[in-house]
């Protein structure tokens, strides 16, 4: 199926947060507060970034492409993981 | 691109359908959402000769807004003493300067942006960061301090900790990127900002005085060139939104606030001082309120000229954005720019270094009109001198408030009487509280960038900048900059015209206790709805008062703003006119601190004419006393400037350690801020001083004006105490000592020091 | 303390990029307190002048977008940078330039957002690391006293990778309370074992989140201990 942006692309989906083992101070404070208004049964939060690439069909390997990209840019491989998948 | 641009003949241009104005609900909707009144509106077909179109409505709307025209305040503005022998540019022009040493001047300048903080309190504070830095850069100035003055609701209100946190989180995070230090500011919670918080921002520059740039649009023929960020949707009606009140029904502003973008901006600032240095540009002006609207306007207006634009030539971030959203946009950092036709490569090649787009969009015409044409259509075709000359100016109606009929001194006595009750221990323990360590707000800020901050936040008084520049007088290689921003509310609510004389002086005050000559000041004028009069009355008195002190203390105003309309379901602010302030002192290192670090004798300066006041006082609030009884404290001209020109002498002979002006809460709480920090507990004593006449509790805790809390360098008291046989109007008095014990004492009370430095540092949690 | 005249000045490039803030400051303490004169070097360069040592400033590199320093690595310049380097050039990154090395690999780890979510400016007190590179040597047995003012300042890096870093002595500067003592109330941010600033493993490349160029003039808050460090600095090359 191809990008509802860009008609002759395919869009790849890229989440990336920080490794379970890093601090997240962000989720923390998050799930702090839906704790402290009320808001019962919230086990756990992530806070991740999502970026979608939009490639053009003609690149070879497209998601060789996408995923070249978010290894080696989108996430930091020494605090960060990615999970990518094509839309 | 073009380096050239077509001039095509507007007279054979089609024009759009002028607006139905067809009595009704809907042409009543019309004006009112862009709130011009009949009279306005007539005014409009006067001047156009015909109905106008939909973007020219929008352009009448903002230009003539609150925000833009100032048509409440004009009349009253021009009291003001704008002239002195250190003013290079006066108001009128992006900022106003001053010289400081040699060819060295400052550029500087408040503003306010209130109603879009309240609305989007990051955005908005930070938007407000990044248009008064802008105001400064684009005459020339390198911007080298921020200062922000804040006002909100009370702690316990629930809109109030949402509000503190993003503001100053969107200053910080602005100011920062942007890499300009934050260097001083104040804070304060008070009821009366429930419904209407205050962001006033401040931008002080350095300049040299030959190379002051100005907005002109000049040289027909010349072509006027787009800077900046993409045009979007942010923030139409930005302008008519600020020259209205809240109604806590509507929740729809939301769409208005623009989003800033601290990364261009900086890339603005170089590239625009870059340009400025290498003399590439004619005109220069920021897209602030109303956007490429009154950047336009304004350019041509200061030159008598006329500007030709081609919307379509308008860099755009959303597609299909029709020509009203086009002129009144709001999209941030962007810059419209006048240049001569063959400067044009060279320009580029200096945007592009600093990834900067410029798009050609319009020439400088000498037809005395604006006209601007978008997909095949003359949009607008307005005369310029009329929108200015002709715009609407309003001599409201005033009326002074009535006062309360309660005697002064009986008041004092009831406010005397409930302290006794309370404890005056808890009342001093409130009073640390209430306006102790703003730390946990400062700390986000960047103090220290720029390596010129000599005393920051932490200092407490005034900030001071040692200024390193090859333009300023090589006879003063320690050449430093003081400034700080003041208004005490509490006095503007009981009396207006004093008010605004108070915080002036309280500003040139907190500059003189650090050595310190006042220069000049630029004003936020924050007031409530200009159509109720005694909301008006406030105003044109505060004027009055700011305008006696700068006579009496000879300092001009250079620069301001005004801010109406901080008003909730029918509730104005109180009047808070803040004022900010630049200062010199030749030689910085002999800069005192407002605090102290150790052990040493305490003197009090103070006016023999003194009398202590609890009308407006932190006390009276404090203690849930009326914020509308008694009376502000007295001014006595003459003892006021011999106080700070004795400090003056005293400092730059480096006698001084440090040096308080006394303020909020009266004398013991502004001796006990002077310690609270230092581990080293505090005696005080009145007994000796003037103010030993009064009531013991109004001796430490009532409010006075002139006074300052004094320590010496060790060796030096009895030299300055030599100078001070001299004075006239004032009297110096050892007071007490600031000593290592675990107490601060006064008169017959006391409290533990730790539990005070507790009060102090959890002001703001 | 080292001070040149024009002639015998060593060549320091001073890597700019869009938002680097810090650049001036940098020229004005290396000019005024060691008589260098910092060469200008732009992003977009592919090649560095004949240099003997780089400096990275501090400030806010393209917008600290993706994350602080990630764009500004991927710079043209920074594939000369890291030829100089590798070549056993000489190199100081302050905060945001920090961040650039850890980006571009020329030091290990990575640099998070302040663990208390909010960007802190204020002075600390740091205590040197163990190790053999011309910092800890000539700066080990001070306390020193720097500023600093991030919001992404939590030294990150896991647990091998640390072990790496104390068995070769990296550790250059540990945030530590008055007394030189590195523990949790003294760390401003979270950074893993207080690590303010770290070197390479050949000792030449130094990457510290404190300004040492805000510390220079005991008039501007009171500490000149920048001096010291950037002193070291010239003392690594020359």
């Amino acid at each position: 199926m191809s990008s509802p942006d860009y008609p002759s692309c395919s869009d790849y989906e890229v989440i990336v947060r920080l490794k379970p083992e890093v601090l997240d101070p962000e989720a923390r404070a998050i799930q702090e507060t839906l704790t402290r208004i009320g808001f019962a049964g919230v086990k756990g939060l992530q806070v991740s970034k999502r970026y979608v690439l939009s490639i053009e069909d003609q690149v070879a390997n497209a998601a060789g492409h996408a995923e070249q990209i978010a290894r080696e840019y989108l996430a930091n491989p020494v605090s960060e993981t990615f999970q990518i998948r094509k839309l | 691109m073009t380096t050239t641009f077509k001039l095509s003949d507007t007279a054979q241009m089609t024009r759009p359908q002028q607006i139905d104005e067809t009595p009704g609900p809907a042409f009543t909707a019309l004006m009112r959402k862009h709130k011009l009144t009949g009279e306005e509106y007539a005014r409009v077909k006067d001047i156009l000769g015909r109905i106008p179109t939909m973007a020219e409505l929008g352009i009448f709307s903002a230009m003539w807004s609150e925000h833009c025209s100032y048509k409440s305040s004009r009349v009253h503005l021009k009291r003001f003493p704008t002239e002195g022998p250190d003013v290079v540019v006066g108001p009128g022009e992006n900022a106003g300067v001053v010289r400081l040493s040699g060819k060295l001047c400052l550029a500087f300048k408040m503003e306010s942006h209130n109603h879009p903080s309240y609305i989007e309190p990051y955005q908005g504070a930070a938007t407000g960061v990044g248009g008064i830095l802008r105001d400064v850069f684009c005459m020339g100035a390198r911007p080298i301090a921020n200062l922000n003055a804040l006002r909100f609701g009370l702690r316990s209100h629930q809109r109030t900790p949402h509000l503190v946190e993003n503001v100053v989180k969107g200053i910080g995070d602005y100011g920062n990127c942007v890499g300009v230090p934050t260097v001083a500011g104040n804070v304060s919670f008070d009821a009366s900002y429930n419904g209407n918080c205050l962001v006033n921002a401040m931008t002080v520059g350095v300049i040299h005085e030959d190379r002051i740039f100005k907005g002109y649009a000049t040289g027909q023929g010349n072509l006027v060139v787009y800077l900046g960020s993409a045009t979007g949707r942010d923030g139409i009606h930005g302008a008519s939104m600020a020259s209205g009140s809240f109604a806590t029904s509507e929740n729809s502003e939301r769409s208005t606030v623009q989003v800033g973008d601290p990364f261009t901006e900086k890339l603005l600032l170089e590239a625009t001082l870059d340009v400025l240095d290498k003399g590439l540009v004619v005109g220069l002006q920021d897209m602030g309120a109303a956007g490429l609207t009154s950047s336009s306007f304004e350019m041509a207006g200061r030159a008598g000229n006329g500007l030709y634009m081609d919307l379509d030539h308008v860099p755009v971030r959303t597609t299909a954005m029709t020509a009203y959203e086009l002129l009144l946009s709001e999209s941030q950092e962007r810059m419209l720019m006048v240049i001569e036709p063959h400067k044009w490569e060279e320009l580029r090649a200096v945007l592009d270094k600093w990834q900067l787009a410029c798009t050609v969009i319009g020439v400088v015409t000498d037809t005395g009109r604006v006209q601007i044409h978008h997909k095949g259509l003359l949009e607008v075709d307005v005369p310029v001198d009329p929108m200015t000359d002709l715009a609407p100016k309003y001599e409201r109606p005033m009326r002074p408030r009535v006062k309360d009929a309660l005697d002064p001194e009986v008041f004092n006595q009831q406010v005397t009487a409930a302290a006794l009750a309370r404890g005056p221990e808890a009342l001093l323990l409130a009073a640390l509280r209430d306006t102790g360590d703003k730390e946990s707000i400062y700390s986000q800020y960047d103090q220290h960038i720029g390596t010129q901050t000599v005393h920051g936040p932490d200092a407490q008084g005034a900030a001071a900048l040692w200024v390193r520049s090859e333009w300023a007088d090589p006879s003063e290689p320690y050449l430093g900059v003081l400034t700080a921003a003041a208004c005490n509310e509490r006095y503007n609510r009981l009396d207006a015209y004093l008010g605004g004389a108070h915080a002036v002086l309280k500003a040139a005050r907190t500059i003189a206790a650090a050595g310190g000559r006042p220069l000049a000041i630029t004003d936020c004028l924050n007031y409530g709805n200009p159509e109720v009069p005694e909301v008006m009355a406030d105003f044109s008195a505060g004027v009055d008062g700011i305008s006696l002190a700068c006579r009496e203390l000879s300092v001009p105003v250079v620069s301001g703003n005004v801010s109406l309309y901080n008003e909730t379901d029918g509730e104005s602010i109180a009047p808070t006119p803040m004022i900010g302030m630049v200062g010199k002192i030749q030689d910085v290192r002999k800069s005192p601190t407002a605090t102290v670090t150790e052990s040493a004798a305490l003197y009090l300066l103070c006016p023999l004419k003194v009398r202590p006041q609890f009308g407006g006082s932190l006390a009276a609030k404090l203690l849930d006393q009326s914020l509308q009884a008694g009376l502000a404290p007295e001014i006595d001209w003459h003892a006021e400037r011999e106080g700070m020109d004795f400090l003056r002498l005293i400092v730059d002979k480096g006698q001084v350690s440090a040096c308080r002006d006394v303020g909020d809460g009266g004398v013991i709480t502004t001796a006990a801020k002077m310690v609270a920090k230092s581990g080293l507990g505090l005696q005080l004593d009145l007994a000796l001083t003037e103010l030993a006449r009064y009531p013991e509790l109004a001796q430490y805790f009532g409010e006075i004006s002139g006074a300052f809390l004094i320590c010496f360098n060790s060796g030096d008291e009895s030299k300055a105490l030599q100078s001070a046989a001299t004075l006239r109007y004032n009297a110096v008095i050892k007071v007490g000592q600031v000593v290592d014990s675990s107490k601060i004492s006064w008169g017959p009370w006391s409290m533990p020091l730790k539990v005070c430095h507790h009060a102090f540092t959890s002001a703001l949690s | 303390m080292k001070r040149f005249t024009a002639l015998g000045a060593p060549r320091i490039g001073l890597i700019d990029f869009p938002g680097s803030n810090c650049d001036r400051d940098c020229n004005d303490a290396f000019e005024r307190h060691f008589g260098i004169k910092l060469i200008p070097v732009w992003h977009t360069e592919h090649t560095l002048p004949q240099v003997d040592a780089v400096l990275l400033p501090g400030g806010f590199s393209y917008g600290d977008y993706l994350r602080s320093g990630a764009l500004a690595a991927h710079s043209p310049i920074m594939g000369a940078v890291k030829s100089f380097v590798s070549k056993g050039g000489a190199a100081l990154g302050i905060c945001n330039g920090f961040q650039i090395l850890t980006e571009s690999h020329l030091l290990p780890g990575a640099l998070l957002r302040n663990r208390g979510r909010r960007f802190i400016c204020k002075f600390v007190n740091l205590a040197a690391g163990s190790g053999n590179s011309v910092y800890q040597k000539q700066l080990g047995q001070r306390a020193l006293r720097l500023p600093i003012a991030h919001g992404e300042g939590r030294y990150y890096i896991e647990g091998e990778g640390l072990r790496r870093l104390h068995d070769q002595g990296q550790v250059a500067f540990r945030y530590a309370d008055a007394k030189g003592q590195a523990n949790d109330e003294s760390n401003p941010n979270g950074a893993v074992d207080n690590i303010a600033g770290i070197v390479s493993e050949n000792g030449r490349v130094m990457g510290l989140m404190p300004h040492p160029e805000r510390a220079t003039d005991r008039l501007l808050g009171g500490s000149v201990d920048g001096l010291a460090v950037l002193d070291t600095f010239l003392s690594s090359f020359m």
